[in-house]
């Protein structure tokens, strides 16, 4: 309606502009066209507040939701969204990160650590208020390890027993697996190894329950992307169902009243917007139009941090930012000129001067943060070592080095941390460097085709364990990329640690195996990911851990966030009160 | 007249034809494919994804696929949105994009040709001058510039508008048609100019002021009719041209058009939908410039004369 409006008053100008055309009228017609696009505005009150009201969650997400099928997407917007529409056997609980009670309100774990028995609670209900059961898992698994899906995170499945061999078509039948239904809420799973961080892959989307009847109303079950998952026809478990979903606008996700803890839920709703571009998502952030944004916009962090401090959340972050070495190349082979290398970037200045001092120096792959995992430091930044053991290698003063290409998807802060490192490695060792920035595609089909000298990377763990570090590193490994590998690593990561009896044990094998890497430096750690996000203070329940995991049962909208007597302003003068 | 066009029509077909062709042939020249992702696919999951697409067939083979679903007018499901055919992300976009492309051409229209006039109408003084100054700038002032520069002033600053959105709140359309409607508004307003400054010195604009007739109504019914001509010939063009263009604006606004598909899917290497999107993109600028043609005729008593001649 009134989008008709004002096409009206534009022709209305338009005739009128026919009719006169003295200077007189043209100056006229500014100030009415000036008239006529202010009366258009007029604030109305934002989104935020409106929010805090109705305690519906605003959240920037990134970019548009490829698709809302747990057991086929992949991606961190849409694992955004999954979370509120579902829920698996058991949560992490957002202090912590340890696994707490969902569908599954007890379990049990035999001695020797393979024999998983859950107890499923009996008031679990789907959103259309069927029953949820064991039977449903059972279902959704085997679905989830059908070929023709094309599940992408099918190998979370994989510590369950048959589970790789049937999803390879090794073997034909799905009652092989480890997965049984003993009674309509016992669940009993059995796993090839006893595997630690198993509990926490069941809070993993693609292990979630789905709704067998929906699903097939819709297509064959290992059918992907049909039609389930659009609003009215979704079915699902979560705290929240599928409300509405247009295209690059938002999906939004509203109460289930079925959902079995719907009286601790205190949120209405949540709308996810995607936005792809941070400094965008940042002006409607400031505008008052978002709660949350998918990331912070880097250089706009000062600013914040001097203004609102109270509105940025940053948090150490499971993930390592690296540059992988191509090991085949004959000047790269050597491990003293990779070391030398690694020993001649200078972290600190790096990130205090490109990086606003989000992040933090890494020194290993693995992060901190990983449940009491202690990672080796097996060197430090050491301009004089490195330039001796460039030497040793046969290249003093870098004389003799041939001139290396340094290549990253094209971003940004790639761009401004490669050209300090092209510095550094120019000035300490007289090594010099060519910058190469691809398009996204491109740098992935040279890094996994061999085709770089020096690749940047990154890793984000999938859980809270050394292990989704360390296991991507063995011989031939397809995000190993580097062309390096060693078959006593490859015998502690895929051996030795599985099968250690204690947690000690396990890590202990893990430190070796990762002294053992740092000392070959197949790829130069440079900082550790810090996750960082713009948030408005109205937001509750959302605290800060390394996983950047939330649970939104527990969030909730302050709306009297601004009227509560803070820490700062109680040094206002006296008398004020 | 209906001849022309229809000749018109059949000299769009092989230009299409080669669109098609060319662009379906060089998208899977760039490297890397549309099931690249930083996390290796397995094998299985890839070969099954392949199988769907037709990825699997000889090159030749999907081409006369492709050619022979297009026809029956479906473009195939997109690589990035599997769950939508591209046909329908196109119809999902283009009622915004079309919307925001109408109010931008009213904004290039309204304040170009108002510039253009009051400059030509006074030629070398400062009414002259400092529109065509104006004009000059909002050329070259690329819109990822003047986009967030508005929003700065009128939705910070001011707080008079908001700074994103579409539809959602009051006002929320403005910003981004004056973003991008400027730099067409400045082309229009030097074609305006040029044209208006021709007319002014024609025999019959001295016959009409010769008459007594007033100087609006010389300006406005004798030389504006003429003036225009080099206008309405952009017009087709710099609609297509908005149509096609909307991408920064759509980006800096969050507005749900056309415009992000189109490029995010090169992005992507969704090769359905960069297909889609191009040939649909192609058919309108034809369309455009076709009807801009007609319009041109029909303002243009010379060439309406010749057309019929030729006949």
């Amino acid at each position: 309606m009134d989008s008709f409006i004002e096409v009206y008053k534009i022709l209305a100008m338009l005739k009128f502009l026919a009719n006169k055309s003295t200077s007189h009228s043209v100056n006229f017609l500014i100030v009415l066209v000036l008239a006529s696009l202010l009366s258009a505005c007029g604030q109305s009150e934002n989104r935020v507040a409106q929010g805090n009201k109705q305690q519906i969650l605003h959240m920037g997400n990134g970019a548009e939701p490829q698709g809302l099928d747990p057991h086929v997407v992949t991606g961190v917007p849409e694992h955004h969204i999954l979370k509120g529409l579902f829920e698996g056997l058991v949560v992490k609980n957002p202090h912590t990160l340890e696994v707490e009670p969902a569908v599954a309100e007890s379990w049990q774990i035999s001695d020797d650590g393979k024999l998983y028995t859950f107890k499923l609670r009996q008031n679990a209900k789907w959103s259309n208020g069927d029953p949820l059961n064991a039977h449903d898992f059972v279902w959704s698994w085997w679905r989830a390890l059908q070929p023709k899906l094309g599940n992408q995170y099918v190998f979370m499945y994989f510590p369950i027993k048959n589970a790789e061999q049937y999803f390879k078509q090794e073997i034909e039948e799905f009652t092989e697996v480890g997965v049984k239904a003993l009674d309509d809420f016992t669940l009993q799973v059995e796993l090839n190894n006893p595997t630690p961080y198993f509990l926490q892959l069941l809070d993993h989307y693609s292990t979630f329950p789905v709704h067998r009847a929906t699903i097939e109303k819709h297509g064959a079950p290992d059918e992907s992307y049909t039609q389930w998952t659009r609003p009215g026809n979704m079915v699902s478990n979560g705290p929240f169902s599928l409300d509405d979903w247009r295209l690059n606008k938002h999906v939004k996700i509203m109460r289930n009243t079925h959902y079995w803890d719907n009286d601790r839920v205190r949120l209405n709703g949540i709308v996810f917007h995607p936005i792809d571009i941070n400094t965008t998502a940042e002006r409607i952030f400031r505008a008052g139009q978002l709660h949350y944004t998918y990331e912070t916009a880097i250089d706009r962090v000062p600013w914040y941090r001097e203004n609102r401090p109270d509105q940025v959340k940053i948090a150490p972050y499971v993930g390592t930012y690296l540059y992988r070495i191509n090991t085949s190349l004959p000047h790269l082979s050597d491990k003293r000129v990779r070391k030398a290398l690694a020993m001649s970037i200078d972290r600190e200045k790096i990130i205090s001067t490109v990086l606003n001092d989000l992040f933090t120096p890494a020194y290993s792959v693995t992060p901190p943060g990983l449940l009491g995992y202690q990672a080796p430091k097996t060197f430090s930044h050491d301009p004089e070592q490195a330039r001796q053991l460039l030497a040793e290698a046969g290249y003093p003063n870098g004389d003799g080095f041939p001139e290396m290409e340094l290549q990253y998807n094209t971003s940004d802060q790639h761009r401004k941390v490669a050209i300090a490192v092209q510095q550094m490695w120019n000035k300490e060792l007289g090594v010099n460097v060519r910058l190469q920035n691809k398009d996204w595609k491109v740098y992935l089909d040279d890094e996994n085709t061999g085709n770089f000298e020096i690749s940047r990377g990154g890793w984000i763990g999938d859980y809270v364990d050394p292990n989704t570090f360390l296991d991507m590193w063995i011989t031939g490994s397809e995000l190993n990329r580097t062309r390096w590998g060693d078959e006593r690593y490859d015998e502690l990561v895929l051996r030795k640690a599985p099968s250690a009896k204690s947690r000690e044990q396990r890590f202990s094998a893990f430190n070796e195996a990762e002294t053992l890497m740092l000392e070959e430096m197949p790829f130069i750690p440079i900082y550790t990911y810090s996750s960082h996000h713009f948030k408005h203070p109205s937001i509750k329940g959302m605290p800060s851990n390394v996983m950047d995991f939330y649970n939104y049962r527990y969030v909730w909208l302050d709306e009297d966030w601004d009227k509560k007597p803070s820490a700062s302003s109680s040094n206002s003068p006296s008398g004020a009160n | 007249m209906l001849r022309f066009i229809f000749v018109r029509f059949v000299q769009a077909i092989p230009v299409l034809f080669t669109v098609i062709t060319a662009t379906f042939f060089l998208i899977r020249q760039a490297p890397g494919g549309p099931f690249d992702s930083e996390k290796p696919v397995i094998p299985a999951v890839k070969r099954a994804l392949e199988e769907k697409y037709n990825l699997d067939l000889p090159m030749w083979q999907q081409y006369t696929t492709y050619l022979g679903d297009l026809f029956k007018g479906d473009m195939g499901p997109s690589f990035k949105y599997p769950g939508w055919a591209v046909q329908d992300l196109i119809a999902s976009g283009l009622p915004t994009t079309a919307e925001l492309a109408f109010y931008a051409l009213m904004v290039a229209i309204v304040i170009g040709v108002l510039a253009g006039v009051s400059a030509a109408l006074k030629p070398n003084t400062a009414r002259d001058y400092v529109p065509m100054s104006l004009a000059m700038l909002g050329i070259c002032m690329p819109t990822f510039l003047l986009g967030p520069l508005l929003v700065l002033i009128f939705g910070f600053w001011l707080q008079w508008l908001p700074v994103s959105g579409w539809g959602d709140l009051p006002g929320d359309k403005i910003l981004p048609s004056i973003t991008l409607g400027a730099a067409y508004a400045a082309y229009v307003a030097r074609l305006t100019r040029g044209g208006m400054l021709e007319i002014m010195s024609q025999d019959y604009i001295r016959t009409a002021r010769a008459k007594g007739l007033p100087e609006r109504v010389v300006v406005a019914k004798h030389a504006l009719r003429g003036g225009l001509i080099p206008t309405v010939a952009f017009l087709g063009p710099a609609f297509a041209g908005l149509l096609a263009g909307s991408f920064v604006v759509e980006t800096i606004f969050q507005i749900p058009g056309l415009g992000r598909f189109y490029v995010q899917a090169a992005f992507n290497r969704d090769y359905t939908m960069i297909l889609g999107t191009t040939i649909f993109l192609s058919t309108l600028i034809i369309v455009f410039n076709l009807v801009s043609d007609l319009l041109a005729n029909w303002m243009n008593p010379k060439l309406r004369h010749q057309l019929r001649g030729g006949e």
